[in-house]
């Protein structure tokens, strides 16, 4: 958009604002490609990795006899796909669960006045700081005690707590950048206060519901400390714990463990891509207006 | 009659709980507390899921982790079930000896001080790295789609994925930083076999993990200064210096503040990164307050839960502290977040 209007007006001008000297744009190209190489390196590595036969897979070529071995070894002779069920169940749960009650909670703290809604939003910030050291061992507890330990529902209330109280912050942040007129209209057309939510609000924060079900599902794909606690036995684990039963177990097997790793990040970046988009205005109102 | 009023109203603004509780036990409600109940049932039904959740998983295991901080329990003496038989709890109460000995012994105070330098390295240089990229990413600059989709791709793949990344590329005989290494001629670099290496490590994949976060929020924030602004000072003739300390710097300040405050608790409580990468080694190295609580209460033999709600707790004390300091800090200032 400014850029648009400074074409426009500074034309007559000799050297507009924002131009650069050519030794200026090299440098800043440099230090993005320099960042961005460092940011993807990693991750094309392991990409790069699996995709090799498992003898040749520390060398240093990028590619050696591309192969798909690692992935059918993975997938054949190991729980792998278990694991990726559980992990795909309990992500699932909980962002719908986490969304539907962060955008609630949210919602009543951007629009109600009501007693205790100062100490609710003190919780959930606080609650933001508890080191799961100090929750661990009477949450292990609580859930043997309900026999929730190796079920998904332990860890899908247990990831709940992670993951709503900054949710609903972000959505308290994006709930206030719609006007309140439209609310006192589904009012005056005699919807129920339930209504105008469900009905009116919602839709227009659509943005805010796509960042709090990726953070929710990020959040529940790569806990490691519960997962790690609360699930024992093979059939039972998630891929947090599975990676990293399969590096012990397996020894240092790169080849299926990086074959491993591409699964796992891709259905990630698939949930990222989609809440891409509302990302940045995402966290940016979430944080402005929290 | 005007007492009692005052009281009932003084009690509405407390919990809602308390409220409810005592005007059905005084059988003839106040007025103004039947008023505020139809008022503000509607805000309430729909905050209780989430005070159920946080109550039942978060407020009672906290009470019950306070109070095992406060007695001598570990794997041995806690109520449990061996076959058939069960065996009663036998762990006393012992006070605060637990952050007595916490205190004044030597491995809390060397692991907070670890945990300190861990936390502001992180976080300083990864606010530092994502302000620099953001003011860059928010010039007019070919590719600049491109750019910002590589620079947050850490934060798309999890965690635990990454770290496993990099476990591969550290590995002190095979891995591919030190065969790049080997290539131009240099010795092995023991990554994350010698104690400071290992701390370097640890803190860079941390700022890579991080950085991305940064990035997206200040980006935001940068795009939410008007331009005219920019364009006004130039008019008064301020240098680029100038306009990024004058126009840059306060504009950011809410967002800033917010990112600060999250990273740190997070990154004080950065669990995965340090478990999965040198599980708190060589030694006792890398270890930071989190880790080490749950090495107590999960790891070693027997499993000492009473030390590891006492660390916990500590944990919990020391980040309200700072957030209480910070918020004090920010008000002086003329913030009124």
């Amino acid at each position: 958009m400014t850029a648009v209007t400074e074409t426009r007006t500074s034309t007559a001008r000799v050297r507009r604002r924002g131009d650069r000297s050519r030794a200026a744009s090299v440098g800043l190209h440099a230090t993005l490609i320099v960042a961005s190489v460092i940011a993807v390196f990693p991750v094309l590595w392991v990409l790069l990795t699996s995709l090799k036969p498992a003898a040749y897979a520390t060398t240093t070529d990028f590619f050696k006899d591309p192969t798909l071995a690692n992935y059918t070894k993975l997938l054949q002779d190991t729980p792998f796909l278990t694991w990726f069920g559980n992990s795909l169940l309990i992500a699932g749960l909980t962002t719908v669960l986490g969304v539907f009650i962060a955008a609630t909670t949210g919602y009543a703290v951007s629009r109600f006045r009501f007693p205790g809604k100062r100490g609710l939003m003190w919780t959930l910030l606080i609650t933001q700081m508890f080191p799961m050291a100090v929750l661990i061992v009477p949450l292990y507890n609580i859930m043997s005690d309900l026999g929730l330990l190796n079920q998904a529902a332990g860890l899908v209330i247990t990831y709940l707590t992670i993951a709503v109280p900054f949710c609903a912050w972000m959505m308290k942040g994006f709930f206030d950048t719609i006007p309140r007129e439209i609310d006192e209209s589904g009012m005056v057309d005699g919807l129920t206060p339930f209504g105008t939510f469900w009905r009116l609000i919602l839709p227009l924060a659509k943005p805010g519901l796509a960042v709090t079900a990726f953070y929710s599902f990020v959040t529940a794909w790569g806990e490691v400390a519960y997962a790690s606690a609360f699930m024992v036995g093979d059939e039972n684990l998630t891929l947090a714990g599975g990676l990293q039963k399969f590096v012990n177990q397996y020894g240092a097997q790169w080849g299926p463990m990086t074959a491993a790793s591409v699964l796992i990040a891709i259905p990630a970046a698939i949930v990222f891509l989609f809440a891409q988009r509302h990302l940045v205005t995402g966290v940016s109102a979430g944080a402005v207006k929290g | 009659m005007a007492v009692h009023t005052g009281q009932s109203v003084a009690k509405a603004a407390g919990d809602p709980e308390v409220t409810r509780g005592r005007s059905r036990g005084t059988g003839k409600p106040p007025g103004g507390l039947r008023r505020s109940l139809s008022t503000h049932w509607y805000a309430w039904a729909m905050v209780a899921p989430v005070v159920a959740v946080i109550g039942v998983i978060v407020g009672y295991p906290l009470v019950r982790g306070i109070y095992l901080s406060l007695t001598d329990a570990n794997e041995r003496n806690v109520e449990r079930n061996i076959g058939v038989n069960h065996l009663p709890a036998t762990y006393e109460f012992v006070g605060l000896d637990n952050y007595a000995d916490a205190l004044t012994g030597g491995q809390f105070m060397s692991t907070l001080g670890w945990t300190l330098v861990w936390t502001v390295s992180c976080v300083g240089l990864t606010f530092a790295l994502g302000l620099g990229l953001a003011n860059i990413l928010n010039r007019r600059i070919a590719g600049r789609s491109a750019y910002r989709m590589m620079l947050i791709l850490p934060w798309a793949v999890p965690g635990f994925v990454s770290v496993f990344a990099w476990r591969f590329l550290y590995n002190e005989d095979r891995g591919f930083l030190n065969k790049l290494l080997a290539g131009g001629g240099f010795d092995a670099v023991p990554w994350l076999n010698d104690p400071t290496w290992a701390k370097f490590s640890v803190i860079a994949v941390n700022i890579w993990l991080g950085v991305p976060f940064m990035l997206v929020a200040l980006l935001g924030g940068l795009q939410s200064i008007p331009g005219e602004m920019y364009e006004a000072a130039e008019m008064d003739g301020a240098g680029p210096w100038q306009r990024f300390r004058h126009i840059t710097m306060p504009g950011l300040r809410s967002v800033s503040t917010t990112v600060i405050l999250l990273s740190t608790i997070w990154t004080f409580n950065m669990f995965p990164v340090i478990f999965l990468l040198t599980r708190g080694g060589p030694g006792e190295a890398t270890q930071i307050l989190v880790t080490q609580a749950y090495k107590f209460s999960f790891e070693i033999s027997p499993r000492d839960f009473a030390l590891s709600s006492t660390w916990g707790v500590l944990i919990l004390l020391l980040l309200m502290i700072f957030a209480v300091v910070y918020q004090r800090v920010l008000r002086k200032q003329g913030d009124t977040w």
